[in-house]
């Protein structure tokens, strides 16, 4: 941590002065923005960070103004969302932006953990922030989840139901655990204040934090790169790495058209199609809950599909809700799995890249999967991609071994514009 | 003499008895972390469920003189669904016919009082009393009690069917190979309190008259 009197660095006069002597801003702003040097190579894939961030804000200011007109309770609940949506000013609009930004929430995390597996951004020194990140995923998983019971439709109830269950089939205490986590003998009043009270405080709280140690581990190790080698390797007589600019104004100024071109199509969707064909806010849930009458066909929001597939997929209950909390763990060993000595894709053989690819296309047909009913060849095509999934995880170590150990140029791949 | 009087000189202060240090800290975190573990407990607990919950779980009271043979009606129980199935002979008959096709065809992995043991499982032989909750992950198994139905193929033998993920069970709720879910569907504590009044939630209905 810098020291207040350091006398290395320039110090403000004035009012900035003043305040550095009190609080490091100056500091904060040269370690962090203006001196933190970045990459020059960054492409495309790197705009999802920071998108990710911008949802978060989204979802953090549209929630406090929803939260302001719902009511957490089994009597009042539906209703309050249908009132927002009718009577509150422009509460459609709020409420639309919510529900969409956990899609986009979704589509930026994933799309940001795309850009790990090309690059091996997860590998050797950026274990940790691998892992964070992996927590903030499990985190949002839970937030998402949580935040689709409150509305308390048909679907958010059996969701509510099937999901809270799956902790009854841990040996033992499973059944008294969901007791205990439902507060009743049903999904009742006690369950949906207490996911409300999860929703709108301890899980934003956490996942602020979380991000808060994902971007202080990334500060710590520096951005990898789509070539995957260490700028920092390269520093010139001042000690800034060759191949780096600094973040702040290069990257905020990339990242704020990201956010322009975001927004945009952001907006095409809160406004012209917020269900997005119901895979954004499923049609079942604009009927209130009913203990007694079961969606036709539950399924979950896309963006959990992939696992409820794998779910599905076992017909046996413990060793399929196994499988599918396998599925989620099985990230957090990438950076061991991965045993290449080169971090991208670009430096690996064709053996991995299409190993890698397999692993993506396995993803998007297990998230369609999971959300056709369970029947015919669709039960069949579920096993087959859940096991493809886990010989993803299973055959990396070997073939990452075998296959990433290509030349890699000492300096970054970079095209003047 | 005050251990505050003075600062000793630097260089001359004395030697940190360090093993004592090490020890107090020890097992101050230790207490503390008793102390936290009582502090707890409360608000775990406040999870569980509460006085009027326990108190709305109290049994329930159907009168099933008017159900035909054949017929379902269900009950609401602790807000789970209480399917009660009047059994015709037909039905009854074709319980023991296909143990082969059963996961667990005497029950012994699955829930249900001791008097619901038996191929049956029910205490009375013609009316089946089940929760509605499939052991999968509960959703509501729905009704196909025609034999060969033909959503369900030509050999089914009449039971339930879980559309949320596909698993099938008897008319005594006994579960299907090839089915998600592992056991049976649970049976509920209940009696009779006469032959026309069935109490959901006690297995001594004489001892539930008050609270129902």
């Amino acid at each position: 941590m810098a020291t207040v009197v350091d006398p290395a660095k320039p110090k403000a006069k004035g009012l900035m002065g003043w305040i550095d002597e009190r609080l490091p801003v100056s500091d904060f702003v040269r370690d962090h923005l203006t001196g933190y040097y970045a990459p020059k190579n960054f492409n495309f894939w790197y705009y999802f960070g920071s998108l990710a961030l911008v949802v978060f804000v989204l979802q953090i200011f549209t929630g406090i103004f929803l939260t302001m007109h719902y009511k957490p309770s089994e009597l009042a609940a539906f209703d309050s969302v249908e009132y927002i949506m009718r009577e509150v000013e422009y509460g459609w609009l709020i409420r639309y932006m919510h529900s969409t930004g956990a899609s986009a929430f979704f589509i930026m995390v994933y799309l940001h953990m795309t850009r790990a597996f090309l690059y091996g951004s997860y590998k050797r020194p950026r274990e940790l922030l691998w892992l964070i990140g992996m927590l903030i995923y499990v985190a949002l998983m839970a937030e998402a989840f949580m935040g689709y019971v409150l509305p308390w439709g048909n679907m958010s109830f059996w969701g509510a139901q099937v999901i809270v269950n799956l902790f009854g089939t841990i040996p033992v205490v499973g059944p008294g655990l969901v007791e205990w986590i439902r507060g009743d003998f049903g999904i009742a009043d006690a369950t949906l204040n207490r996911f409300f009270s999860f929703h709108v405080i301890a899980i934003p709280f956490a996942l602020a934090m979380l991000i808060v140690l994902h971007l202080a581990a990334l500060h710590t190790t520096g951005s990898n790169n789509p070539d995957g080698i260490e700028i920092k390797k390269n520093k010139d007589k001042n000690g800034i790495p060759v191949d780096g600019i600094p973040f702040h104004p290069y990257y905020t100024v990339k990242d704020i058209v990201g956010v322009g071109v975001f927004l945009t199509l952001f907006a095409i969707v809160v406004f012209f199609v917020p269900t997005l064909g119901g895979l954004f806010l499923e049609p079942p849930n604009f009927e209130p809950a009913n203990a007694l009458s079961t969606p036709l066909h539950i399924a979950p929001v896309w963006y959990f599909t992939a696992f409820y597939a794998i779910l599905r997929a076992v017909p046996d209950q413990q060793f399929g809700a196994l499988l599918m909390a396998l599925a989620v763990v099985a990230f957090f060993f990438m950076p061991w799995l991965d045993r290449a000595k080169n971090n991208s894709m670009r430096y690996r053989g064709m053996v991995s890249k299409a190993h890698l690819g397999m692993f993506f296309i396995t993803f998007i047909v297990l998230s369609y999967l999971g959300l056709q009913p369970a029947e015919g060849i669709y039960v069949l095509l579920a096993r087959i991609f859940t096991a493809l999934c886990f010989a993803y995880f299973l055959l990396l170590p070997f073939i990452s071994k075998a296959d990433g150990n290509g030349p890699v140029p000492e300096r970054v791949t970079y095209h003047a514009h | 003499m005050s251990e505050y009087a003075a600062h000793p000189p630097v260089g001359e202060e004395p030697e940190i008895d360090l093993t004592r240090r090490k020890y107090l800290t020890v097992a101050t975190s230790a207490v503390g972390a008793v102390g936290v573990g009582f502090m707890l407990t409360p608000f775990l607990a406040s999870w569980k469920p509460s006085e009027r919950a326990r108190a709305a779980g109290a049994p329930a009271v159907v009168d099933v003189s008017k159900m035909e043979a054949g017929q379902m009606i269900t009950a609401n129980w602790r807000k789970q669904p209480i399917y009660i199935v009047r059994r015709t002979p037909e039905m009854l008959a074709m319980l023991p016919k296909h143990d082969a096709e059963l996961k667990d065809p005497t029950s012994t992995d699955s829930v249900q009082p001791e008097y619901a043991g038996n191929v049956n499982r029910s205490r009375r032989d013609d009316l089946l009393v089940l929760v509605g909750i499939c052991t999968h992950l509960g959703c509501l198994p729905k009704q196909h009690f025609a034999a060969a139905d033909p959503q369900l193929g030509a050999d089914w033998p009449g039971g339930f069917f879980c559309v949320c993920h596909g698993s099938k069970f008897d008319m005594s709720g006994r579960v299907f190979k090839g089915s998600p879910a592992s056991v049976n569907l649970v049976v509920p504590p209940y009696s009779f309190e006469d032959d026309n009044t069935l109490v959901i939630g006690t297995d001594d209905a004489g001892a539930a008259k008050g609270v129902a």
